[in-house]
């Protein structure tokens, strides 16, 4: 089975626009936090299939992928972190609500 | 060492001669607490040792001049400061006019204050006094010994200075309050005379010193040839316009008429003062500057300046002659024998004569001390009695003041042999030569001097006690005089020996010292040129007069001695009206009053006046229009177009910020959402281009 090049970008190009459509339109943090994960993959995505279609032969974009899924780990656990410590500053989870940094 | 460089060693030295003085009057105005004895003893033993140096001076220059016929003159400048390539030189002089002078001051200021010590010693500010006094008899000796216009300038202030702060002594009469200030308000209209003169000195020759014995750099009395063939101002050449103006400020310091009214009022100080001031210092200033800027009024010959001076002379010897007769206040008598007799001297130097100008001086700084002094005896002598209707019969009760006061009234009078006679004949000599009409005044003062003195003796010593009759008119007196020896209008009692002394010393040169004026004229090396011409007639006339003086006096008061204090002065039932005339000074005071001071009044009003409406309106006109226009500037201009615009300006910027801000309000998706729209923006763009 030989999908081509052109569907895997469509379906990134869906997810990210998923990712974003979530993260621009929800006001509950953790939706907002899931939708930004959702464009890093779809991103991630795209970094890999222009790999195996062009590059197959050297593992560096493999290795960037790994790189790239594991920081997204780290910061979506940090994300969750201050949501949490938002939270139990304003109980609440709305993003509309936290605006005491603006300057 | 030899003569010269002892002369010259000498001159360095002439500042010690003030020196002792002023340091004394220094220690005493910061002595912790007020001590009579301290006090007493330092200004005598500082004026002691003034007087030794003076009298080394006097001693070392004593026939340097008759050798040579020419005066030596011992000079020693130095820099007080320098301004760019100007300096400032100041200097002393050792000469025959310094050094007798000097002398003069120094040994008669010493007996002054041997009687003072006696007079003040009931006067609860007798430091303060003493201070004062040590600096009069400073300054006048710095302005003797100066070698220079600017020290002799600044003594000759410090003298008017001090005689202001002893006039006033007892400020809180206010007789005398008054008296200071119109000693030192006269002799201030003089001083401007004088600095101008020295002012025109200074342009015209470039230098205040007056001798500096160099060819290169002469010092101002050393021109005075070259000042003579200038043109100045009143049609006199420089040198006579200048001596004119300088002499203007000696009419002040000398109370020459019309500015001698502030001496009389003098009499308010303490009497050591008024010896003071009428024998060896203040007046004997104004006599003294002109016979040491002599070169300056001979320079030119033919000049009506020293005919002018003789003139001024000649007036104020009979004027103050004729007022002395008619008054009764002891002090006053003297006072005005005073005028006359700087009077006489300041002929004698306009007639020509320096000699006789300044020997009259020297004697007279004698036997006026001395009369004065024996005054301030009779004052004490009687209880503070100041009023000669109220003493009489004093020989009794004080027979040395007697003997001196005799003395010194002798050679006042002119009786030979006392040293007034001989003084005053050169005098007269001299104007006689120069203008008999001059002569024939003086001469007439000289009859009227013999007159009062005799009148004065009389009615103070001869006759019965009239004292203590009257008791309550002199109370008024003053409050100093509550002391503690015996009662008010008790009998007179002589003084003791610390007043006596100094009169007794003084009486033996006015006995002695007339003898001496061939010498003196031989010492300051100008004898010889007087002419022996007219000699007869002159001492004729003279001792003519005299000898009348005394005989009306002793005709009229003597014959017939006043009984008691209240009756009428037998020359004033003579004279009438005139005496009352002669008793109120001619009016001169009331003449000033409603001439120049009700003048000088008038004009401070209308000068305010003009002050306040024209002045001060103009200044207000201006400020005024000045205030309408900035408010038209700030209404018009200001407010509305600068402010406007500003106020637009901030306005638009104000809503613009208020509009971004609302674009920065904190809500982490709304940035997101302009992020978001823009890359798409961005996208668009890539893909249709």
């Amino acid at each position: 089975m030989n999908i081509p090049l052109g569907d895997y970008l469509m379906l990134s190009a869906f997810l990210f626009a998923i990712g974003l459509c979530g993260a621009l339109s929800r006001k509950n943090a953790i939706i907002v936090l899931m939708g930004i994960e959702i464009m890093f993959n779809a991103a991630i995505l795209n970094l890999i299939v222009f790999w195996h279609y062009k590059y197959f032969a050297t593992p560096t974009a493999y290795i960037f992928a790994i790189f790239a899924i594991s920081i997204a780990a780290a910061e979506s656990a940090v994300g969750l972190a201050l949501v949490i410590a938002i939270y139990r500053q304003y109980k609440s989870v709305d993003v509309d609500e936290f605006t005491s940094l603006k300057g | 060492m030899d003569h010269t460089e002892y002369l010259q060693h000498l001159a360095q030295q002439q500042w010690l001669i003030p020196f002792f003085p002023l340091v004394a009057a220094a220690i005493q105005s910061l002595m912790k607490r007020p001590s009579r004895k301290a006090s007493g003893a330092l200004t005598i033993i500082a004026m002691g040792l003034s007087c030794i140096f003076a009298l080394r001076a006097f001693f070392a220059t004593i026939g340097s001049g008759a050798e040579h016929h020419e005066v030596e003159r011992t000079i020693f400048n130095f820099t007080w400061f320098k301004f760019g390539t100007t300096s400032l030189d100041l200097g002393f002089i050792l000469d025959p006019l310094t050094a007798g002078m000097a002398a003069m001051v120094a040994f008669v200021g010493f007996w002054i204050f041997v009687n003072a010590t006696g007079y003040m010693a009931e006067d609860e500010n007798f430091t303060r006094f003493f201070c004062f006094l040590s600096l009069f008899a400073a300054s006048m000796l710095g302005l003797v010994i100066s070698n220079n216009l600017l020290l002799l300038f600044m003594c000759w202030e410090l003298v008017g200075l001090c005689s202001y702060l002893l006039i006033g002594f007892w400020y809180f009469k206010p007789s005398a309050a008054a008296a200071m200030k119109k000693a030192f308000i006269t002799t201030r209209i003089g001083d401007v005379g004088f600095l101008l003169g020295i002012v025109m000195l200074y342009w015209k020759t470039g230098t205040l010193t007056m001798y500096t014995h160099d060819a290169l750099h002469p010092g101002a009395l050393e021109q005075v040839g070259a000042l003579a063939l200038r043109n100045g101002w009143w049609g006199l050449s420089t040198a006579s316009t200048i001596a004119f103006l300088l002499f203007i400020g000696a009419m002040g310091k000398s109370a020459q008429f019309p500015l001698h009214v502030w001496l009389p009022d003098a009499m308010e100080g303490p009497t050591p003062v008024s010896a003071l001031i009428h024998a060896a210092t203040m007046v004997a200033a104004g006599v003294f500057m002109v016979g040491r800027m002599y070169p300056l009024f001979t320079a030119e010959p033919g000049s009506w300046v020293l005919d002018f001076v003789m003139w001024i002379g000649c007036i104020t010897a009979v004027f103050s002659a004729t007022i002395a007769v008619a008054q009764f206040d002891i002090k006053r008598v003297l006072a005005y024998s005073t005028c006359s007799q700087l009077g006489f001297m300041v002929m004698g130097l306009g007639a020509g004569s320096l000699v006789a100008g300044q020997f009259h001086l020297l004697t007279h700084a004698f036997f006026k001390a001395l009369l004065f002094l024996g005054s301030g005896c009779v004052i004490i002598g009687t209880h503070h009695e100041q009023d000669m209707r109220k003493m009489g019969g004093l020989r009794k009760y004080m027979p040395i003041t007697f003997w001196c006061y005799l003395f010194g009234m002798l050679a006042l009078s002119g009786v030979p042999p006392f040293a007034g006679f001989f003084s005053k004949d050169e005098i007269l000599l001299s104007t006689f030569h120069r203008n008999k009409y001059a002569w024939g005044l003086a001469t007439f003062a000289a009859f009227l001097t013999a007159f009062y003195m005799t009148r004065q003796m009389y009615m103070v010593f001869a006759g019965k006690w009239r004292g203590g009759e009257n008791d309550h008119g002199h109370d008024k007196h003053g409050k100093h005089d509550d002391h503690g020896h015996g009662q008010h209008g008790g009998e007179p009692h002589e003084v003791t020996w610390n007043m006596w002394l100094p009169i007794a010393v003084l009486s033996l040169f006015a006995i002695g010292l007339g003898f001496f004026g061939h010498k003196y004229g031989e010492y300051l090396g100008v004898a010889g040129a007087e002419s022996e011409e007219g000699m007869a007639v002159v001492m004729g006339a003279s001792l003519a007069v005299v000898a009348l003086g005394l005989l009306l006096g002793w005709a009229v008061y003597g014959r017939k001695t006043m009984e008691h204090a209240t009756d009428e002065d037998p020359l004033s039932v003579a004279l009438g009206g005139l005496f009352t005339f002669l008793n109120r000074k001619w009016y001169i005071d009331e003449l000033y009053d409603v001439t120049i001071i009700r003048f000088t009044a008038t004009c401070g009003v209308f000068f305010r006046l003009v002050d306040k409406l024209i002045i001060d309106g103009a200044l207000h006109a201006i400020a005024w229009t000045a205030w309408g226009i900035s408010q038209f500037f700030r209404w018009i201009g200001d407010e509305f177009f600068i402010n406007g615009g500003f106020d637009a300006g901030c306005e638009s910027v104000r809503w613009e910020g208020k509009e971004f801000s609302k674009l920065e309000n904190g809500r982490i998706q709304n940035y997101f959402r302009v992020l978001s729209l823009g890359a798409a923006v961005l996208l668009l763009i890539y893909f249709f281009t």
